[in-house]
């Protein structure tokens, strides 16, 4: 028994010895076995999966359109996508339709970043001291649920007919998404990724900047994506309802303008272009950033 | 000296490391209970250990002995109950999954471990490419942790571990996740990197056989609370291979005592 112990032990070093040397080519062996090929898809294959079904269903709302012009037979009630179209080239000729869409946007854009500058800091609050979020957490989830449109009142009564009432109302229902993205966000920090910052001595201020800020970012974006739809909204219920000369013509009272001089075409150019705008700045602003931290977490599910 | 004394002692001798260190963590009387609904529970009893300079000591436990609490201590994210624990310098931890930060690229997540143990910016980058060498994974800077395969992702998280410089690394069960190819290869590695840094290794696992492929030293320990049951001192020489003859018959050895000492709760 004892010969044979010692004949195994040194068999064992020999070939373990051997066995350092191929440890290289094995290893290398299973990381090309193991290598995970990820390829972006081409044009064709987004054209097919992405742009060519929204193409599609924008055909038949159009067909339906036009089909159902005649059978209406009422300018008033449902205008002919031919006079709207005429609205369109009327505002494009007398340059006023990229005004229309500029004094909205840089209003909307304004009172997003100042809800930005807002929600952010209160979000950290929030979702970091104990006190505060059992204060004021459950108001801040219930303010999402409120219509915006019912700050405007208050909002006019305080602050009258001008651009600090459109951007209060704009703040009021974008910052608590803001905020509650991040605080959710930050409650989804894997508790492991913040016991290895930890060992590696990101504690305090180190922590939250390196592991939980970053962490917490894909649901920082949603809540940025929800904020953005949130300042829309309310912008233009601010605009229809503080319809006010000297404020300029904002999509909102573009609206409002059609409704009073029941110019049926003018209304569907107001709301065509307020949906236009609010899914053009989703689509170039916000969901670009968004599938760029997903992806590059390897969070976004290839189709 | 009273325990408080003692624990207030262990948190002040990180930083005072002064002569040469005789050991890179010892554990002196440790104990730990929780709080439950059903009053304080007992985790670990009364464990004692010493880790020499350049140890490779493996902790043997089946479920309910205390492994991972008993790590967490040592890398200080939590404290004693009773009992002094000392390290030579901030231990470095490796966890059974990976826990790299997947908003960075595997170098970055090097580089971070540096950046916060305060290397200046300009050696950072080279420091980097030289850990990722040691593990195998040149060329690898810039890849996403989501395109590693998962034992790619322990080598880099072995590399992140080792830009800490710590005199001793903690490994809580870090190879468990693993398929047994991988672990093989992973072991092998894992022995020639202790080899060329002379580090100190306290290894977590439930893995017999690991255990003695790895280790110098094997301690047993009981299940709830953990108490120290065995201890046993493998000299086979390094590499071994987890199939050699004496890794096994030691390890049959040891399964025996381990598996005694589950009986015993079966009883109870």
């Amino acid at each position: 028994m004892a010969s044979s112990e010692t004949r195994t032990t040194e068999s064992t070093g020999e070939s373990a010895a051997g066995t350092l040397g191929q440890i290289v080519s094995v290893e290398a062996g299973l990381d090309a076995l193991d290598l995970v090929v990820t390829s972006r898809p081409t044009f064709r294959q987004t054209f097919v999966n992405k742009i060519f079904p929204p193409i599609v269903a924008l055909a038949v709302v159009m067909v339906v359109w036009v089909i159902l012009t005649p059978i209406v037979d009422d300018p008033s009630k449902l205008p002919s996508p031919s006079a709207v179209g005429g609205e369109f080239k009327d505002a494009w000729l007398k340059g006023d339709l990229l005004g229309y869409i500029w004094t909205s946007v840089s209003r909307g854009l304004l009172g997003f970043f100042f809800a930005l500058l807002i929600g952010t800091p209160l979000g950290l609050v929030v979702a970091r001291v104990k006190f505060v979020r059992a204060a004021i957490g459950p108001i801040l989830s219930g303010l999402q649920s409120l219509p915006s449109v019912a700050w405007v009142p208050p909002a006019v009564i305080w602050l009258g007919l001008n651009n600090s009432m459109m951007y209060t109302v704009i703040l009021l229902g974008a910052v608590p998404s803001i905020a509650n993205g991040l605080v959710s966000g930050v409650d989804q920090v894997p508790p492991l990724f913040l016991r290895a910052g930890r060992t590696m001595g990101a504690t305090g201020v180190k922590g939250i900047w390196h592991v939980t800020l970053p962490a917490a970012l894909p649901g920082y974006v949603a809540g940025l994506k929800q904020g953005w739809a949130f300042s829309w909204r309310s912008l233009m219920a601010a605009e229809i309802i503080a319809n006010f000369p000297d404020l300029g013509v904002g999509l909102g009272q573009l609206l409002e303008n059609g409704r009073t001089a029941s110019d049926m075409a003018m209304v569907f150019e107001a709301i065509v272009l307020i949906l236009f705008v609010g899914i053009a700045i989703d689509l170039l602003l916000f969901s670009p950033v968004e599938r760029w931290v997903l992806r590059s977490r390897g969070l976004l599910v290839k189709s | 000296m009273t325990s408080q004394e003692v624990t207030t002692m262990a948190t002040t001798l990180a930083k005072e490391t002064t002569a040469a260190v005789e050991y890179a963590a010892r554990l002196e009387h440790v104990s730990k209970s929780f709080a439950t609904p059903g009053g304080q529970q007992l985790v670990l009893d009364d464990i004692t250990i010493d880790v020499a300079p350049g140890e490779f000591v493996t902790l043997l436990g089946a479920s309910g002995c205390g492994k991972s609490t008993l790590l967490n201590l040592v890398a200080g994210l939590d404290r004693p109950s009773t009992g002094s624990i000392t390290t030579d310098g901030r231990p470095a931890l490796m966890f059974q999954e990976h826990a790299l930060f997947p908003w960075l690229t595997a170098g970055k997540n090097i580089e971070l471990a540096l950046k916060l143990r305060g290397v200046p910016k300009d050696q950072r980058r080279g420091r980097t490419e030289e850990l990722l060498e040691l593990v195998r994974l040149q060329g690898s800077y810039g890849k996403r942790v989501h395109e590693l395969s998962g034992g790619m992702r322990q080598r880099v998280a072995m590399a992140r571990a080792l830009a800490q410089e710590s005199r001793i690394l903690l490994m809580d069960e870090p190879f468990a996740a693993l398929d047994a190819i991988t672990r093989d290869v992973l072991h092998d590695e894992l022995t020639r990197i202790w080899g060329e840094t002379g580090l100190s290794v306290l290894f977590v696992t439930h893995n017999v056989r690991e255990a003695v492929r790895l280790a110098q030293r094997v301690i047993l320990l009981s299940s709830r609370p953990g108490r120290i049951a065995r201890e046993w001192t493998v000299d086979i020489p390094q590499p071994r291979r987890i199939e050699d003859a004496p890794v096994a018959e030691l390890s049959l050895e040891i399964t025996d005592v381990l598996r005694g000492e589950i009986r015993r709760h079966g009883q109870q």
